[in-house]
């Protein structure tokens, strides 16, 4: 442990950004805007540079408090940060693509007029989510975890004033409590058995415990409870349902909070606690059993979206599952370096579907799209390239990181593999199915108004009706992208990645007998390779062959599948069947036991009631004051009687 | 000797008389009188006891009574002569200006 001052600075920075934007910002000129939220987000990232080049294993972790927090008996909790292999690479993640997508929105967002509010709020997630990423314990971490649900409700409802807007940014939130709520539980139990906090100490009190493989125990409860929390902030199953609705959002904060970032902070959790995993091996085959359900069945889904980004937002779903699906099988470090190489690719294939919608003038329904690769050809080859990253083509960076999830899945179980190369082929197949519907064939979209208006940027073919290319600044970030998720894989290459990451999971997964491996071994696992390569390709030659060769006959094959097409276009109905479930008996409950019965039907009538009370007693005690001199000689006279009956009565008793 | 009581059941037949004129009469001499014959009601309960037990406090009480009451008469007289000079009634009943 080596104490680093410098840490709490990569935080502090963007929140400085966020507040002058948030205060100023409306006086501000766009220009000025946008250098405050650039600096502060670079400086970010420079800082993290800063901290990665200074970072040396042996020294490693770093750890900083900052200032005293809570001071209850021996519970303490302070304001201390914390920087490992596993924070560097979620700290390099975060704020690189982080500062890419503030480039890039830069150009997206120009000619909205809460330009300033967006920037003031991207910065503001950054902060969260730094803070999230570098605490050293579960309550810092649980203050990034709410601020980053508090920006990502704001960005969703960024459009406020449009209904869906504003119904999806409560979603998530309501969604992301019930998630919480499980987090919250899980650190109550710590506080109450560990008394503390801290990752540390509470890592330390956990070796302490045995592995519980017979039965269920504390270790288990906490491991299920943080599960409940990861699966609300990662969109697993059974609280994914906010994810694709979170879609209503500008399109970059699709990208930065709801694909490369925020998403993974459950993966992140998970992965940190791992020492607790370890030892509840239940809790740990739930984790697996949850993200690999989730990874096909959010992938099914994605096959019959329409609107680009509803696709990928099913398939970031999906992606999570997978990481799910890496930690649950004890392979933390495939976990996390599918989370770097998601983060790359998907954060791409936002960027680039934003660049895609920008350039149809605000339209995202596929339907209307195609043609695309001869208007927009750097937005077309970026895109290409993430999509041969997530389908898993090699040599781009989601193959490794996805052959690595799936090598370490079929040592644990083949049932995880073989759903897992499902998956995988209905990745690919769904992923170029986006790619031939917007950028194959013929534009089949209206001509594009003129009236979008991006006249700042404007571009020497702006105006005549056709689809354009985005404006560099926009473009710039893809291309860094499309580099990253080109060569972003090959860090995973011979194990260097895991290796990287070993002194973080060293009890978890057996990184010393992954390397024993016999030669028998290696082949299989070539096998596997073999295997998850032809799907991949076999899903894009799927693809190829029903949305570029015979367009129509999707529509066929839909009508002959009749109900089952209609399910899965519908999402399996799952948003109505929560409705009838959880969401319609909570209002009805709540209209008439508890406002009708218990606020209108209690409380409102008690005070009402009497005041009422109160009003009849006086209106009747009104009429003593008469103004009749005589009847008030009366009263008193009899009220000295009344005092003198009283007095007589004590003395004879 | 006359015993304690038929003093006490005068002062309290007094009393009761001047409650009643108090409670029953309209012209505010009367009513003045009234409170009067309470007073002296009250007096003769006073010198009554102080008597029967041979004290003095009771009779110094009914001397500072007799001051009172004759104060109380000089202004409550100056008092009625104002009221009717303005009202030039003696009735209290029409004396209301307090009442809304």
């Amino acid at each position: 442990m080596t104490p680093n001052p410098y840490l709490w600075i990569v935080p502090i920075l963007p929140l400085a950004g966020a507040a002058i934007n948030g205060f100023f910002g409306r006086q501000s000129s766009k220009r000025a805007i946008t250098l405050i939220a650039l600096f502060f987000c670079g400086s970010a990232f420079a800082m993290a540079l800063f901290l990665a080049a200074g970072f040396s294993s042996a020294s490693a972790p770093y750890y900083y408090d900052l200032a005293h927090w809570l001071r209850s008996g021996s519970f303490q909790v302070d304001f201390s940060f914390y920087l490992d292999q596993l924070s560097l690479v979620m700290l390099l993640v975060v704020t690189g693509v982080g500062f890419l997508i503030h480039i890039y929105s830069v150009g997206y967002m120009w000619d909205d007029d809460g330009y300033y509010r967006f920037m003031s709020y991207l910065n503001l997630f950054m902060f969260f989510m730094l803070t999230l990423v570098l605490a050293k314990n579960y309550l810092v971490m649980f203050i990034g975890w709410e601020g980053v649900g508090l920006a990502s409700y704001l960005l969703i409802g960024y459009w406020f004033t449009k209904d869906s807007a504003a119904a999806a940014g409560k979603k998530a939130f309501i969604v992301n409590r019930i998630g919480d709520f499980g987090f919250l539980i899980a650190l109550f139990l710590m506080i109450k058995h560990f008394g503390s906090l801290d990752f540390t100490r509470v890592f330390a009190a956990v070796q302490s415990l045995p592995t519980e493989t017979v039965g269920v125990g504390l270790l288990t409860a906490i491991g299920l409870l943080l599960m409940v929390g990861a699966a609300g902030k990662s969109a697993q199953i059974p609280l994914y349902v906010w994810l694709p609705d979170a879609m209503e959002g500008p399109t970059p904060v699709s990208a930065l909070i709801h694909a490369a970032t925020m998403v993974t902070a459950g993966v992140y959790m998970v992965a940190r606690s791992h020492m607790i995993f370890d030892r509840a091996p239940t809790a740990l085959t739930v984790v697996a059993i949850v993200g690999t359900l989730t990874a096909l069945f959010a992938a099914t889904i994605g096959i019959a979206q329409t609107d680009i980004k509803k696709v990928l937002a099913y398939s970031t779903v999906s992606q999570l599952g997978y990481m799910f699906m890496a930690c649950g099988v004890g392979a933390f470090s495939a976990g996390i370096f599918h989370l770097m190489t998601h983060a790359f690719f998907k954060g791409l294939l936002f960027l680039a579907a934003g660049s895609v919608i920008h350039g149809v003038g605000g339209e995202q329904d596929m339907r209307k799209m195609g043609g695309l690769r001869v208007y927009m050809p750097w937005t077309f080859m970026t895109m290409g390239i993430a999509t041969l990253a997530i389908a898993g083509i090699p040599p781009f960076a989601g193959f490794w990181s996805k052959d690595e999830i799936l090598w370490k899945a079929a040592n644990a179980s083949w049932v995880y593999w073989v759903i897992g190369v499902t998956t995988a082929f209905i990745t690919s197949f769904y992923m170029f199915r986006l790619m031939y519907m917007t950028f194959g064939g013929e534009y089949r979209g209206a001509p594009v108004e003129a009236a979008h208006g991006h006249d700042v940027h404007a571009h020497d073919n702006h105006g005549h009706g056709d689809p354009h290319e985005s404006p560099w600044v926009m473009l710039g970030p893809l291309v860094v992208l499309a580099f990253l998720s080109v060569v972003g894989g090959f860090v995973g290459y011979g194990n260097h990645f895991e290796h990287f990451l070993a002194p973080v999971f060293q009890q978890g997964a057996d990184v010393v007998a992954q390397e024993a491996s016999s030669s028998a071994e290696k082949i299989t696992e070539y096998l596997l390779m073999g295997v998850s390569i032809s799907v991949a390709g076999l899903g894009w030659l799927l693809a190829y062959l029903l949305y570029s060769r015979r367009p129509q006959l999707p529509a066929r094959i839909a009508a002959a599948l009749g109900g089952l097409y209609q399910a899965v276009a519908h999402k399996y109905y799952i948003d109505e069947l929560y409705n009838v479930l959880f969401v319609k008996p909570l209002i009805d409950g709540s209209t008439t036991i508890l406002w009708h019965g218990l606020d209108q039907g209690g409380i409102d009538a008690a005070v009402n009631d009497s005041a009422t009370a109160a009003r009849h007693v006086s209106d009747n005690l009104r009429h003593m004051q008469s103004g009749n001199l005589r009847s008030y000689a009366g009263w008193v006279a009899a009220g000295a009687a009344v005092v003198i009956a009283y007095m007589v009565w004590m003395g004879v008793r | 000797m006359v015993p304690l009581s038929c003093y006490l059941m005068l002062s309290g037949i007094l009393f009761v008389c001047g409650v009643l004129g108090f409670l029953i009469k309209r012209n505010i001499i009367t009513i003045f009188m009234s409170i009067e014959v309470m007073l002296n009601g009250v007096n003769l309960s006073f010198v009554a006891f102080a008597a029967h037990w041979h004290s003095l406090s009771g009779q110094v009480f009914v001397f500072f009574v007799m001051v009172v009451a004759a104060a109380e008469a000089a202004v409550g007289l100056a008092i009625i002569i104002a009221v009717y000079r303005t009202r030039e009634t003696l009735n209290v009943d029409q004396v209301n200006l307090l009442k809304l």
